[in-house]
């Protein structure tokens, strides 16, 4: 069904993350899986609680351990599986081949630490180099997100929350990764923020040459930068496809339901048409298709068993016996 | 000469260096007059103690028999002992023992406790329980008869007298510390650590303490003057340092006798004590206020 991974830079297979609550097992991420080719965009898109940091975090291996466990599945960067080195070599990949961009800015940076010492931290970390030699990279890397080098010696909270967030991407990407995962990097900004943010992570990705993972709730920003886009609902991606499969033709009902909610600039609405009902419970989930409770177009048949992910056009995924049929 | 400039030219930038926090606690300490009044005896005391050869005007042990118990003069300004020996002398030189004994034995504490208290916040689970319930025996006995305890059975001696009295401040410093990590333990900035890929170790000490040590300062400096006491008290049922070393607390042990007919051999010494126990007080009352952000003007 996938395509072979040795002809891809990521692929996740089957992944599957569970968290342990007071006896109670979460079912965070249910058997993701999807590829990435090199200096692709993949867009991880889904409401809070859907699974899309689990899988991050997954990838990176800094999922708490306990209460979070990688219960099965299969993460090959570059032909070799993240899930099966060890930690040492985990260690060299950290950071260096693969970075993260947290979500919010505020609380992402240590706040007694000069930002400049943080971005040179994690140069000295992975490169054999002098204190000096590291600040003046760190100020290079300064300067690339568009912040002053003479700013190097000052305190995150002498920074607003946008020129944090940039800190942040400094720091992820100070070392030149291949694969930056953006944890919902511009939730925290407002509007106009956003925006310079977002060009400026297509700037630098398109000259780094790097990979991205960008994990948002935000169709918007999805589609400023993803080629492909994954629909994660109770962590199971439930459509696959490249932007324009997705966004021309959605055909899982929750797509539809997310596009729906979106109001348009033209049209004329009072109320906005939010998807009816919440998520499921991650230590309870119903049987069968989990978006059966708030689906408008369930049947009995959807209740019944696992639904599985099939192909309805070149490329593109979906997840739902009502709309492709038994297939 | 030449390249060493060069280089921390380069380094610095060319902006002027905006303020640092320790800038900012001292501007704000030096507006709290108490904290100031605080800091300046105990530098006075400080100053005493380093400088004592030349301060004190008899050599400490030096006895005079033919003036014993003799009542404060100008010649002894605060008179002398049984044995002669001048008390003021005795107290500059006493000042040595009682700063170095309460200051150290407060810094090993905190060290030893900040040690456990890290590992216990840091990784929780069955560590914080082991250390924090060690921390609790600990704890159950009371601080001065712990010191008793301990000096009791290493025996007396300048160093065996701050084992026994820094073992009292563990559990405080342990769990302060503790505390304060498990406020900051979740925040994104350790995970942000982890995954740029600094080592657990690393992350304790740049990253977890630096962020949580506040509060252990403050308590640290305010446990001086109670350490300096709880040695004075242990030199006063006679364990602590030993005579002829002139101690605060044995000077008053050795002087209570005769508090009716010459006050002053326990006056003095106890004055001091006092006044040392003020001094870093109120100087760690200033500091508390002028770290705590909530108070920022």
């Amino acid at each position: 069904m996938m395509p072979n991974k040795s002809e891809n830079f990521l692929s996740v297979k089957d992944l599957v993350v569970e968290y342990t609550a007071e006896g109670q097992v979460i079912h965070a991420v249910n058997g993701v899986s999807f590829t990435l080719e090199r200096g692709k965009t993949f867009g991880l898109v889904g409401e809070t609680g859907a699974g899309k940091t689990s899988t991050a975090k997954a990838i990176m291996r800094i999922l708490p351990d306990p209460p979070a466990k990688i219960k099965h599945g299969e993460i090959f960067l570059d032909g070799e599986d993240l899930l099966k080195i060890s930690e040492n070599e985990m260690r060299k990949i950290r950071g260096f081949k693969v970075s993260m961009i947290f979500q919010d800015p505020m609380t992402a940076l240590n706040p007694i630490m000069k930002v400049g010492e943080q971005i040179a931290e994690v140069i000295r970390l992975h490169n054999k180099i002098s204190q000096r030699e590291a600040n003046e990279q760190a100020m290079k890397m300064l300067e690339k997100v568009g912040i002053p080098r003479d700013r190097f010696n000052e305190y995150p909270h002498q920074f607003s929350g946008g020129m944090k967030q940039r800190v942040v991407i400094a720091i992820a990407l100070a070392c030149s990764p291949e694969l930056l995962l953006a944890d919902e990097p511009t939730t925290a900004l407002d509007v106009t923020i956003q925006a310079q943010v977002l060009e400026m992570i297509n700037k630098l990705k398109v000259d780094f040459n790097t990979s991205m993972i960008m994990i948002s709730h935000n169709l918007g920003v999805v589609a400023e930068v993803c080629d492909d886009i994954g629909v994660i609902y109770a962590g199971e991606i439930i459509e696959l496809g490249s932007k324009e499969a997705i966004f021309d033709h959605p055909t899982h009902p929750y797509t539809l339901g997310l596009f729906k909610a979106v109001p348009h600039i033209d049209d004329e609405e009072d109320r906005l048409n939010p998807i009816a009902g919440l998520p499921p419970d991650p230590s309870n989930l119903p049987k069968g298709c989990y978006f059966s409770p708030r689906c408008p177009l369930v049947t009995d048949r959807c209740r019944e068993g696992k639904i599985e992910l099939k192909e309805i056009a070149p490329g593109h995924f979906c997840r739902c016996i009502v709309k492709i049929g038994e297939g | 000469m030449l390249t060493l400039n060069s280089i921390t030219m380069e380094d610095q930038p060319v902006k002027p260096r905006r303020k640092s926090q320790f800038v900012i606690v001292a501007r704000r300490l030096s507006q709290n007059s108490s904290a100031v009044i605080g800091f300046v005896v105990a530098l006075l005391l400080a100053l005493m103690a380093i400088f004592a050869p030349i301060i004190a005007p008899y050599p400490y042990q030096k006895q005079d028999l033919t003036h014993s118990r003799a009542a404060p003069s100008a010649q002894h300004i605060m008179g002398t002992d049984e044995l002669g020996r001048d008390i003021f002398s005795r107290i500059v030189w006493g000042s040595r023992f009682s700063l170095s004994v309460g200051i150290l034995a407060v810094l090993l504490g905190t060290a030893v406790g900040m040690v456990f208290g890290a590992l216990a916040g840091y990784f929780g689970r069955v560590v914080d329980d082991i250390i924090m319930r060690f921390m609790d025996i600990l704890q159950s006995i009371p601080g001065i008869l712990l010191a008793i305890t301990i000096s009791v059975v290493l025996g007396p001696g300048l160093f065996n007298t701050l084992l026994a009295l820094s073992f009292g401040g563990i559990p405080m410093a342990c769990r302060l510390l503790r505390a304060s990590i498990l406020g900051i333990r979740h925040q994104e900035y350790l995970e942000a650590a982890t995954s740029i890929n600094a080592s657990t170790t690393r992350i304790i000490l740049k990253h977890v303490i630096p962020n949580t040590f506040s509060p252990l300062l403050v308590s640290s400096t305010m446990s001086i003057g109670n350490v300096i006491m709880m040695g004075a008290m242990l030199s006063f049922i006679g364990l602590g340092v030993q005579p002829p070393t002139p101690e605060w607390g044995s000077m008053i042990s050795g002087g209570r006798g005769l508090i009716r007919t010459c006050p002053w051999m326990v006056t003095f010494p106890g004055l001091f004590i006092m006044l040392t126990v003020l001094a870093l007080n109120l100087f760690g009352d200033g500091l508390r206020d002028a770290l705590d952000p909530k108070l920022k003007k």
